[in-house]
This record gives structure tokens, C-alpha cells and sequence, in this order.
């Protein structure tokens, strides 16, 4: 298949970004999206040109480093697909394809569609873990967890950290992200403990790093590649009440 | 403080003072569909609810300090959210995010606009000089509030741009229901879609509410 790419090329984060066109040509409707960047960016370097710079790394759907925006929809919008397990065959020979990066102040571009998303790194530093000692590795069933607690912390872990949730937010907030940590830790003895600080700190950090609020549109579930729930969100708002009355 | 600077503490407060806000407009229906129970009905409501006194007042300073923190927070988040965005999508496509949703803070600065017009045409009526001037009162001596609901609704102008106010009501609170809960962590994957659709519902309810009164005047089936 043929297809016309309308991709973003930044020189650098000083540079102003457009815009530009380019002809994918003889596309295999079995390669990922990936591959078939990657086939331009062959043709690309062949003709002397910069290659598009675009973050990835697992291309098995499980490190959350690959981040477009495609289409408008982050991560192509697949229902639990991250880009690099989007397959060629859901587009159409001739279409025109729009490829952006991640956009939201809080995650400036790098080069055309990679962004730094170290303000993630950020939020997990002011207390996406616990401080207590938890020894070696425990016995299978040492510390009783009952099963729906952790299914339901499970759930939250499912979360990559790629950003999409950010990506997709009409806010670029990240609640969904920040959420998915805080409930995760909050359902665990181990994470209970810390619980009341460490939901004031995330969110304060948040802020801190030019995320925008929470208005729940729930664009950020429906961005998500793991499809983490905004019922976290609700979990986070109420574990953020509770720290304030504690 | 705690509540005022973080981000979930000011959505909170959003989410708390609109509640008691709809809380008020759920009250002020009950309290006008009086109305349809003639001059007698809505009048003495009204003599009962001057008669309070001082109460009056407090329930209205009341309502003025929901009404600024909830304009307050409104626009600053706002303000913060869009400087958060500043670049946006070449092609753009919403898969959740709805018309309502999106429109919050329009909706809710026409809503202050059409509050303030509502205060100076009921209660400190000076949008009709005349009709203050002559200090109607009705029969037995009270001041007659049906007549000047009534009178007050036979322009289509006026009928018009209530009509339009309601359905903009109706547009913020087809978000703002649901999104209380979502807030003050009151629901979950379940109860979120049918909270959602009751929302709407009760948003809806409340527009053919209001907009019965006007409409019915300008019929000509509640008249004088
Ligand atoms: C007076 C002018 C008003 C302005 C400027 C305004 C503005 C806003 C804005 C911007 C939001 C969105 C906040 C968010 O998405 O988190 C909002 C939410 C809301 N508003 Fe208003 N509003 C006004 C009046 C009202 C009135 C009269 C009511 C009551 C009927 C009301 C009820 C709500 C509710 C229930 C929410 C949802 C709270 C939440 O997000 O949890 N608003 N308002
Ligand atoms: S490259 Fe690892 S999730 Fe896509």
C-alpha cells in the first residue's frame, strides 16, 4: 500500500517545528507502524536526509517509550494498542496519515515526535514508592492480600508510563498516571503506610510541573494503550480527601 | 492552603460549591412551580420567604460566596489548563470528551451573565422601572409576584432569552453531575456510565422545569 505521511519535524527543542510530507510507498499491511517509519526513514537516509527522530524500545507493547500521535489519537487509537503493536492493515491504501508528537509544556519536544518526559520521573520521585524496609523476598502468601485488592492493584500497575493519558488530555493533565500509582500503593499494606503523604505530594507535583487539572472529559482512558480506568482518578480524589481530614 | 493550591483541592471545591449550587436550582424549581397554583400560591411563598428576615440575607451572602468560589476556581483552572496546552493537534479527533464538557467554562460565565440579568429583573426590577414604580400588591396586600412573573413573560424576548439560559444550564449540568461524583471520588467503572445518564436526565428534568413557566405564561394558560 501507498500512503502520504504529514509528519512533525523539529530541529531541536530551540527550533519552531511544521509540518512536512512524505511518500510511504510499497507499505506491507503485515509491518507495524514502526517498520514502516522505519522504511521511510531508510529512504530518507539513502537521499541524504535527516532521518524522523521517534522514541521506542520494546516493540512488544510493554516499555511505554513509543509516543505518536496519530491521526489526533495517541497511539493511533487502537482500543490497548501502544504504536508499536499497530499494525499496518488498519489503514487503507492512499490514505493520509498525520503523525505528531506528544503535546503539553510539560513534555517539550525534542526532536520531531520524541518529547521529554521526565516530568513523569518527576511525580514518581515525590512519592510513587514506599520507604519502608520490605526485606527479601517474601514468602508466597506470607502477608495475606485479599484477591479482589490485588486484581484491583494490578489493574493500576498495568500502567506503562508512556503519557498517553497526557497526550490525549484536552488539560494535558496527568491524573490518570498519577492516579494509577497512587491507587495501586493505597490497595497494598506495604503502600497504605505512606498513603496520606504521598497523595498531597504527587499531586502537588503535578502542578509543579506545568500538568494541567483534571476536568474529567475521560479523553485519557479512551488514549490509554493498557486502558487504566478513570476509576482510579475517583480513588485518587478519595484518597486525597481522606488525607486531608487525617 | 492545602485545599486552595492543589490541583484536586480547588477541582474539589469546584465539585462541593457546584453541588450546593444545583442543590439551590433543584430548591428555587420546587419553589417557583408555586406559580401554578395562581396568585395565591406563589405570592404567600414569597411573603413566607421575605418574612425570614435576616435569614434572607445569610442564605444570600451565602449563595454569593458559592457563586465566587465556584466562578473563582472556574477560571483559573481554566486559565492553568489552557496555558498547560499551549500547542495543539494538527488533526484532532474526541473520543470521550463531550460537547458539554468542553463548553464548561462558556456555559458557565452565561450562566453569571443570565444571573445577573435574573437578579435585576425579579428581584431588584429594574429592567421594568415602570412596573417597580407601581408597588403592585395584590388583594389582601402582598406583593404581587405572580403578577410580575406574569407580566414579566408576555415579551418573547424575555421567554427567549430564559429559554436560552436554561438550555445553557442544561449543557453544564449534563457534565457537572456526573463529573461531583467523579470528584469527591464517588464512583467507579460501574456506577459511572448509569451516574452519567441520570445526570443528564436530571438536567434534562430541570429544563422542561424552568422553561414550562415562561412557556406557559406566553400560551396564555397561567394568566392573570
Ligand atoms: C456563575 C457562573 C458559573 C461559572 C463561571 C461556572 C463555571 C464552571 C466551570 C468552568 C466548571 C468546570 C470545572 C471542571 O470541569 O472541573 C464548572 C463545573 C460545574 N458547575 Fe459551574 N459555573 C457557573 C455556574 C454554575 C451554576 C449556577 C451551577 C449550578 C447549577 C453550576 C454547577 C456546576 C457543576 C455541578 C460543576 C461540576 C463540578 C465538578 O467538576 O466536579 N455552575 N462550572
Ligand atoms: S516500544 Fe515499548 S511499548 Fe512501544
Amino acid at each position: 500500500m501507498n500512503l502520504t505521511l504529514n509528519v512533525w519535524r523539529q530541529n531541536g527543542a530551540g527550533d519552531k517545528g511544521r509540518m512536512e510530507q512524505y511518500q510511504a510507498k510499497n507499505v506491507s499491511p503485515d509491518s507495524s507502524f514502526l517498520e514502516m517509519l522505519d522504511e521511510v526513514n531508510e529512504e530518507l537516509i539513502r537521499e541524504g536526509k535527516e532521518p524522523i527522530a521517534f522514541d521506542h524500545d520494546c516493540r512488544e507493547g510493554i516499555c511505554g517509550m513509543c509516543s505518536q500521535v496519530i491521526n489526533g489519537k495517541p497511539h493511533g487509537g487502537q482500543d490497548r494498542t501502544t504504536v508499536c503493536q499497530l499494525h499496518m492493515r488498519s489503514f487503507k491504501d492512499g490514505d493520509a496519515i498525520f503523525i505528531e508528537p506528544w503535546r503539553a509544556k510539560a513534555f517539550p519536544v525534542l526532536r520531531d515526535l520524541a518529547v521529554d518526559r521526565n516530568a513523569l520521573d518527576r511525580i514518581m520521585e515525590a512519592g510513587g514508592y514506599t520507604s519502608c524496609h520490605t526485606g527479601g523476598v517474601a514468602d508466597g502468601n506470607a502477608l495475606l492480600i485479599g484477591k479482589p485488592e490485588a486484581d484491583y492493584a494490578m489493574d493500576a500497575a498495568e500502567c506503562i508510563g508512556c503519557g498517553a493519558c497526557v497526550a490525549g488530555c484536552l488539560n494535558s493533565s496527568a491524573m490518570l498516571f498519577t492516579s494509577a500509582k497512587v491507587a495501586q500503593l493505597a490497595t497494598l499494606p506495604q503502600g497504605k503506610v505512606e498513603a496520606a503523604k504521598r497523595v498531597k505530594s504527587m499531586t502537588a507535583e503535578l502542578k509543579a510541573q506545568g500538568f494541567g487539572n483534571c476536568t474529567n472529559h475521560y479523553e485519557c482512558q479512551a488514549s490509554c494503550p493498557k486502558g487504566i480506568d478513570v476509576k482510579f482518578i475517583a480513588t485518587l480524589n478519595r484518597e486525597y480527601i481522606k488525607a486531608l481530614v487525617k | 492552603m492545602q485545599l486552595t493550591e492543589n490541583s484536586v483541592g480547588r477541582k474539589l471545591l469546584m465539585a462541593v460549591t457546584g453541588a450546593l449550587l444545583l442543590g439551590f436550582v433543584i430548591v428555587h424549581l420546587l419553589g417557583n412551580s408555586s406559580v401554578f397554583l395562581g396568585p395565591d400560591g406563589i405570592n404567600s411563598y414569597a411573603e413566607n420567604l421575605h418574612n425570614l428576615g435576616p435569614i434572607v440575607w445569610v442564605f444570600r451572602l451565602v449563595m454569593l460566596g458559592l457563586i465566587v468560589v465556584h466562578i473563582w476556581f472556574g477560571v483559573s483552572l481554566t486559565l492553568e489548563n489552557s496555558a498547560a496546552t499551549p500547542i495543539g493537534y494538527a488533526s484532532q479527533e474526541y473520543r470521550r470528551a463531550t460537547f458539554s464538557s468542553r463548553t464548561m467554562i462558556y456555559t458557565g460565565l452565561a450562566l453569571l451573565a443570565f444571573i445577573i440579568y435574573h437578579l435585576l429583573h425579579f428581584t431588584v426590577q429594574i429592567t421594568d422601572v415602570e412596573f417597580a414604580a407601581r408597588q403592585n400588591m395584590d388583594a389582601i396586600n402582598r406583593p404581587d409576584v405572580f403578577g410580575m412573573v406574569v407580566n414579566g413573560f408576555k415579551q418573547t424576548f424575555t421567554t427567549v432569552l430564559y429559554v436560552v439560559a436554561m438550555i445553557v444550564l442544561f449543557l453544564h449540568l449534563s457534565h457537572g453531575v456526573q463529573s461531583i461524583l467523579q470528584t469527591v471520588g464517588l464512583s467507579n467503572d460501574k456506577s459511572l456510565p448509569v451516574v452519567t445518564l441520570a445526570g443528564k436526565g436530571l438536567a434534562f428534568v430541570l429544563l422542561l422545569g424552568y422553561i414550562s413557566i415562561p412557556i406557559l405564561i406566553i400560551a396564555g394558560i397561567v394568566k392573570i
